[in-house]
């Protein structure tokens, strides 16, 4: 919007903007419109429906059953729901590991690739950077390779004395694992005993899967390349005078990172953990690949369950009503995290534009 | 007075960098700190790196040595069988075939409509302009995944299911890429289209042939972005065809994964099939990895 004002009619050299700004963007407007808004609504409509697949959504046998799809999941006592709290489950610890630890690690190579007198700057960025660019089709089916029974990382495992575990068929919680080692077999009553979504309190606290584990470490090694590459692009950017003056003072060099670099990457801190939050809540190809939701569930995800419910199941609507959840707790997420952005007196705007400026605005 | 005193003190910080690279002998504490740090991302590049290779390394491998020694490099036995099935006797240069349709058409499709789009929003004044582009911005925070259903549901009421069209049409543009080409033209000055109006061009002359040859370095970020991102697609792919015929590599190769090919593990057929749909993917990238690490953050700012 770097133009100057506009008025509604012009004459002379600018001659018909209005129908050709219409033509020009008619293609995207259409084609957004046609398979991404319009289907929007009728996945919306079809939640509230009970239609199973059969002709048209909008024939007259469809019948609107009201809030009943939702209702079954968020409270129907039934295995909907069940499978639905055990998604989210899934997904939720999933969320909760990968993206602290992609960030971490994302950063972290970004600052040791970032050093001015490293050589070889350019191998190690191509390096951590090319597990990006594959499919997650391929890097599933490698990882299938690599973490199967017999497969390399129990190999590795077993040079150091460690008896792997057969990762992708090992439903067993990391965490009730953990307690079963500490001598806990059973949660206390209060936890067994209630549940939330169909799922004790206990079987929540049972942590990723062993197998869901082997997806979180997948996750981790795709996506820390691209956010590296995030981070480097802040850090070129950052005034080395703040660093020098930081030097001068005596700081070493644990202290500058943490007190003078880190608080001026926060805006490019930020749009990592958004992104990342708004990717890993989106978990799919590698369930399709992969693992199918198994073992014993636990790789369920909410897209995947919403997938398997309406195209396996033909419960459309539920699927439809899962997907629409799932879209909620993205979008609550975001604006939590704009929410975050703006106490920090960085706008959305500039949030949105993933700009790589950290020091003009914000932290003056 | 300070700025003297910060530029004399970069200077000297400077020429002692340089003492330190041509003096043989660094302080030991500087060898120590650089050798940790070498040390360190050189043990990280070998498990980014080594997953890729012993990947290529298995698919040569007969299926025995797969499961018996999944780490080494070097097969014992050199087995092509595992690329000789995938391509005579499998639907796999199908896959390939309809993969290499499907992004080219759609790359093509994006660079256009994407740029056609993004000058308009950019450039071009017009009632209803803001409204397009906060449309735009509300659509690319549509999470892909929610879409499955949806998009299933159009393509079935236009009863294009199970073509190439459901294919191809629905991707032909994407909101991202038309942000990107936007946030381009807002940067060329508006000056250089001025002469080619004054001489009587029209909108779209003026776009096509002023303002589009100005656009390489977005568009190339756009065919990256799209290459990669048609190339890879899996899950529009899975709702929008059924037929072996229009099976992509993603859907293939996942289908291979889940074992509806094959009995027994077969991890070198599975590897080969992996590593070959990574081979684009990965040319495109060695080809523009100057432009990838440089603009990725990038890819939206321009």
């Amino acid at each position: 919007m770097s133009m100057p004002a506009r008025t509604p009619h012009r004459s002379g050299i600018r001659g018909g903007e209005a129908a050709s700004g219409w033509l020009f963007t008619a293609p995207m407007i259409i084609l957004l419109g046609m398979f991404l808004v319009i289907p929007v609504l009728m996945a919306l409509w079809v939640s509230f429906s009970d239609w199973n697949g059969r002709g048209s959504p909008f024939s007259g046998s469809v019948a609107f059953v009201g809030l009943d799809n939702y209702s079954a999941l968020v409270g129907g006592g039934g295995l909907a729901e069940q499978d639905f709290g055990t998604a989210l489950r899934n997904n939720a610890w999933y969320v909760l590991l990968v993206v602290p630890i992609q960030t971490t690690l994302s950063l972290f190579l970004a600052v040791l690739v970032n050093r001015q007198i490293l050589r070889g700057r350019g191998f190690f960025r191509t390096a951590f950077y090319f597990p990006s660019v594959t499919s997650s089709v391929a890097i599933t089916v490698l990882w299938l390779f690599l973490f199967s029974a017999s497969g390399a990382v129990n190999k590795l495992l077993s040079f150091i004395g460690v008896n792997g575990p057969n990762w992708f068929n090992d439903p067993s919680g990391v965490l009730h694992n953990i307690f079963e080692a500490l001598g806990v077999e059973t949660g206390p009553a209060v936890l067994t005993g209630n549940s939330f979504l169909g799922i004790s309190f206990w079987e929540w606290l049972a942590g990723p899967s062993v197998a869901m584990s082997a997806f979180i470490l997948m996750a981790v090694f795709t996506t820390s390349g691209t956010f590296m590459l995030l981070f480097i692009a802040a850090l070129q950017n950052l005034s080395g005078d703040v660093v020098e003056a930081a030097i001068m003072d005596g700081a070493n060099g644990w202290q500058r990172f943490w007190q003078v670099t880190l608080p001026q990457l926060r805006p490019t801190l930020f749009t990592v953990l958004t992104l990342g939050l708004i990717g890993a809540w989106q978990v799919f190809d590698q369930i399709y690949t992969g693992t199918q939701g198994g073992p014993g569930k636990t790789t369920l995800t909410p897209a995947y369950l919403s997938y398997q419910a309406a195209f396996t199941n033909q419960a459309w609507g539920q699927g439809a009503a899962i997907a629409f959840i799932l879209f909620v707790i993205i979008v609550v997420f975001t604006l939590f995290q704009r929410w975050l952005l703006a106490e920090r007196t960085v706008s959305a705007r500039r949030m949105r534009l993933y700009l790589k400026t950290p020091t003009s605005g914000g932290f003056k | 007075m300070t700025t003297t005193v910060r530029t004399r003190m970069r200077l000297s910080t400077a020429s002692q960098r340089l003492r330190n690279l041509s003096r043989p002998q660094l302080p030991t504490s500087v060898i120590a700190g650089r050798s940790l740090l070498y040390a360190i991302l050189i043990v990280l590049a070998l498990i980014y790196i080594a997953p890729f290779l012993v990947q290529v390394a298995t698919s040569f491998k007969t299926d025995v040595e797969a499961a018996t020694n999944p780490i080494s490099l070097l097969p014992q036995t050199w087995s092509t069988s595992a690329y000789e099935r995938l391509f005579l006797n499998s639907d796999f240069p199908i896959w390939f075939q309809n993969s290499a349709i499907v992004t080219v058409f759609v790359t093509l499709g994006r660079v256009f409509f994407n740029s056609l789009a993004g000058y308009a929003l950019a450039r071009l004044h017009f009632r209803g302009r803001n409204v397009i582009f906060a449309l735009l911005i509300a659509v690319m925070s549509v999470p892909g995944v929610v879409l499955l259903i949806p998009k299933f549901l159009v393509i079935n009421q236009l009863g294009i299911y199970d073509t190439y069209v459901a294919m191809i049409v629905p991707l032909l543009t994407d909101a991202a890429g038309v942000f990107i080409m936007k946030n381009f033209f807002e940067s060329i000055p508006a000056s250089v289209e001025e002469q080619a109006r004054i001489d009587g061009a029209g909108n779209f002359r003026v776009f096509w042939s002023i303002v589009l040859p100005m656009a390489r370095p977005a568009l190339v970020t756009i065919i990256i972005l799209s290459f990669q991102g048609s190339w890879n697609e899996l899950s529009h792919f899975i709702v929008a065809t059924q037929s072996p015929e229009l099976t992509t590599l993603t859907k293939g190769v996942a289908s291979l994964a889940s074992g509806q090919l094959s009995q027994g593990t077969q991890y070198p057929l599975k590897l080969a099939a992996a590593a070959i749909m990574t081979i684009p993917v990965a040319v495109m990238f060695f080809i523009f990895q100057k432009r990838i690490m440089n603009t990725t953050d990038g890819a939206v700012k321009e």
